[in-house]
């Protein structure tokens, strides 16, 4: 890809350990981000997003590779030299100065004419609607109010891309659900390429316009929500992304024999993933993919659990070996009881193989 | 406040108020904290010679002192070492303390223990080492020995302060800093010491108050024109003990009083602030 906003090439980063031993933070990662884009980087802690972050952001060098901006390299040039900011998962505020202060020091650094920090500041605080609170000192707002002032901080600062670490996982439910909403609207107002690291899968679903999900150093998947939803490439994605069951099943001459004896027909599986011959392999399948049935059941087994909640019932079946969920809707079927022997299929194209 | 203010009694492992003794003791060590404290004050108003024999009440010690040109002078020898001893000695740990950030751990711990180990050396022992230094390199005894003296022996106490304020600082506003376009310098001014700033004058003020309290170093180093409070009353005493040395005592006393008080009430408006 040439025409990419932000390309990363083959970077790896490596960290010493105190035992002596190097831990591969990134692994020859590879990514492609483009110009206004709502970037995604999803995975468990010690993947890896966070570390790639703070060598875009210049926080850490990488030991080889290359970061591109606009088809120029800045992963040699000082963090402070760099088109891009940063909001920190800590939201990093200066305690000793105010609220305007605070956002003002970025512009102050560029040496801007005075009336023009002013209007910058004063326009980035009506951005995060916290007009009226300049004259305050961070340990006089809010858990959120000193999120949005971090927010307009950076933003003040115009940068071609915005990284966001992990920015909300401090605020409580509510509060986080405002914010990711807000957060969409500003990067559609501003049009600045948000590259955003969260290890909270729902939120990365919610705000992304596209998502890589990392996995020990390495980019497993990049892709839509959807994509990565309906299409993971392998089973930690799928277990990753949403709920999934990970059946192990028998590649036969019928199609695929479940544990418990029944048996999926081949025509039934999605159609743009790979078959084996014959041995075994893991199909992932989605709770509320699942369907009752009366004759050509995969899953045949005694429900050892049923959970209401709400608009869908919970059923753990147990089917040979496996523990497997599906969740059907509460009204119009006529629900299994604890003990029952029951019967489910997954509907047509919703099963996928994801190897081994 | 909540109406519902349960206090739960507070759990010791000993609780020594308990013990016979307890109040008694903690009296006598009050006592003898306060008491020669007080003897000084009052008996900086006694008119008589004697300073230890009450005939009456007179303000004339005070008067004696401040119409004194000997301890004026002393009193101007020691404000001097003091304040250029404390802003030296200040700025060396300032740079000390920033310098050790850089450093591996293994560096820092080393520079720091052989920072701090004067801390612990009897300062008779730093005296007569200082004395034979100054006196093997030529430097003539007086002010700026004084000055060059006091200013080393202070660094250790500028210094503890100052890093238990930078190791209690967090690194992301510095890293928030360097995002936003703060090149080291800028980072330098307009983060790092505005939040050591408090660190930075507890510091000088224990360089302070130990530089014009030193009686022993000056005593070795000072020379015949450069006499330091102190050493000027070891001097009164020894001659004969009169209520001026009490009224001195009295001075010095409100000074550092003061000097407290105002560290208090600038600590107060910073954390209200």
């Amino acid at each position: 890809m040439t025409d990419a906003h932000l390309d990363i090439r083959q970077v790896t980063k490596t960290f010493p350990t105190p035992e002596g031993g190097v831990v591969v933070a990134l692994d020859s990662v590879d990514l492609a981000i483009a110009e206004g884009e709502f970037f995604v980087m999803l995975g468990p802690s010690g993947c890896g997003k966070t570390s790639l972050l703070r060598c875009i952001a210049g926080l850490e060098y990488p030991d080889s590779g290359e970061i591109l901006l606009d088809g120029s390299r800045i992963d040699d040039i000082p963090a402070y030299a760099r088109p891009v900011n940063t909001v920190f998962q800590s939201y990093a505020l200066f305690p000793h100065m105010s609220v305007a202060q605070n956002v003002a020091f970025g512009l102050e650094m560029e040496r801007l004419p005075k009336n023009e920090i002013k209007s910058r500041v004063a326009a980035a605080l009506e951005q995060v609607k916290l007009t009226g609170l300049d004259r305050r000192k961070p340990t006089q707002l809010s858990g959120g109010q000193q999120q949005r002032v971090a927010l307009a901080r950076a933003l003040a600062k115009q940068p071609k891309v915005l990284l966001l670490d992990e920015p909300l996982s401090a605020l409580d439910l509510k509060l986080r659900r405002g914010m990711q909403v807000e957060l969409k609207r500003l990067q559609r107002e501003t049009g600045i390429t948000f590259v955003f690291v969260t290890h909270d899968q729902e939120e990365a679903m919610t705000m992304g316009d596209r998502i890589a999900v990392f996995n020990e150093g390495k980019i497993v998947q990049v892709g839509s929500p959807q994509e990565i939803y309906r299409r993971p490439v392998n089973g930690f994605v799928a277990d990753f992304i949403g709920e999934t069951n990970l059946i192990k099943v028998t590649v036969g001459s019928g199609g695929f024999i479940f544990p418990g004896g029944g048996v999926l027909a081949r025509e039934l599986l999605a159609e743009d993933c790979e078959v084996p011959a014959a041995g075994e392999c893991l199909l992932a399948v989605r709770p509320e993919d699942f369907e009752l049935v009366d004759t050509d059941a995969a899953v045949v087994g005694e429900v050892v659990d049923v959970i209401f909640t709400g608009g869908l019932i919970r059923l753990h079946v147990r089917a040979g070996d496996q523990e497997i969920v599906a969740a059907l809707p509460s009204h119009g079927v006529v629900v299994p009881a604890v003990g029952d022997q029951t019967r489910l299929r997954p509907i047509t194209k919703a099963a996928r193989t994801v190897g081994s | 406040m909540s109406p519902v203010t349960t206090s739960r009694p507070r759990r010791r492992l000993v609780n020594l108020s308990n013990f016979p003794l307890f109040r008694g003791t903690s009296i006598a060590v009050l006592v003898g904290m306060y008491l020669p404290l007080l003897l000084v004050v009052f008996y900086s108003f006694n008119q008589n010679r004697l300073a230890q024999i009450w005939t009456g009440f007179s303000f004339k010690w005070y008067d004696f002192v401040f119409h004194n040109d000997d301890i004026l002078r002393a009193l101007k020898n020691s404000l001097i070492v003091a304040v250029v001893a404390t802003i030296l000695s200040t700025l060396l740990a300032l740079g000390a303390a920033l310098g050790m950030l850089r450093m591996a751990r293994s560096g820092r711990v080393f520079a720091w223990g052989l920072l701090g180990a004067p801390l612990l050396i009897p300062e008779i022992v730093l005296a007569v080492g200082t004395l034979g230094f100054f006196l093997t390199i030529k430097v003539p005894l007086g002010h700026v020995a004084l000055i060059l003296a006091h200013t080393a022996f202070c660094i250790p106490f500028a210094l503890l302060p100052i890093r238990a304020r930078l190791a209690g600082l967090d690194a992301a506003p510095f890293e928030a800093a360097t995002d936003l376009g703060a090149n080291e310098w800028q980072i330098l001014r307009r983060i790092t010491l505005p939040l050591l700033a408090p660190g930075i004058l507890a510091g000088a003020l224990l360089a302070f108050a130990i530089s014009l309290d030193d009686f022993i170093t000056s005593f070795f180093i000072a020379g015949p024109g450069a006499t330091t409070l102190p050493v000027y009353i070891f001097g009164m005493i020894r001659s004969n003990v009169t209520p001026a040395v009490n009224a001195l005592s009295t001075l010095l006393l409100i000074f550092s009083a003061t000097l407290l008080l105002a560290v208090y009430l600038l600590n107060r408006i910073r954390r209200s602030d």
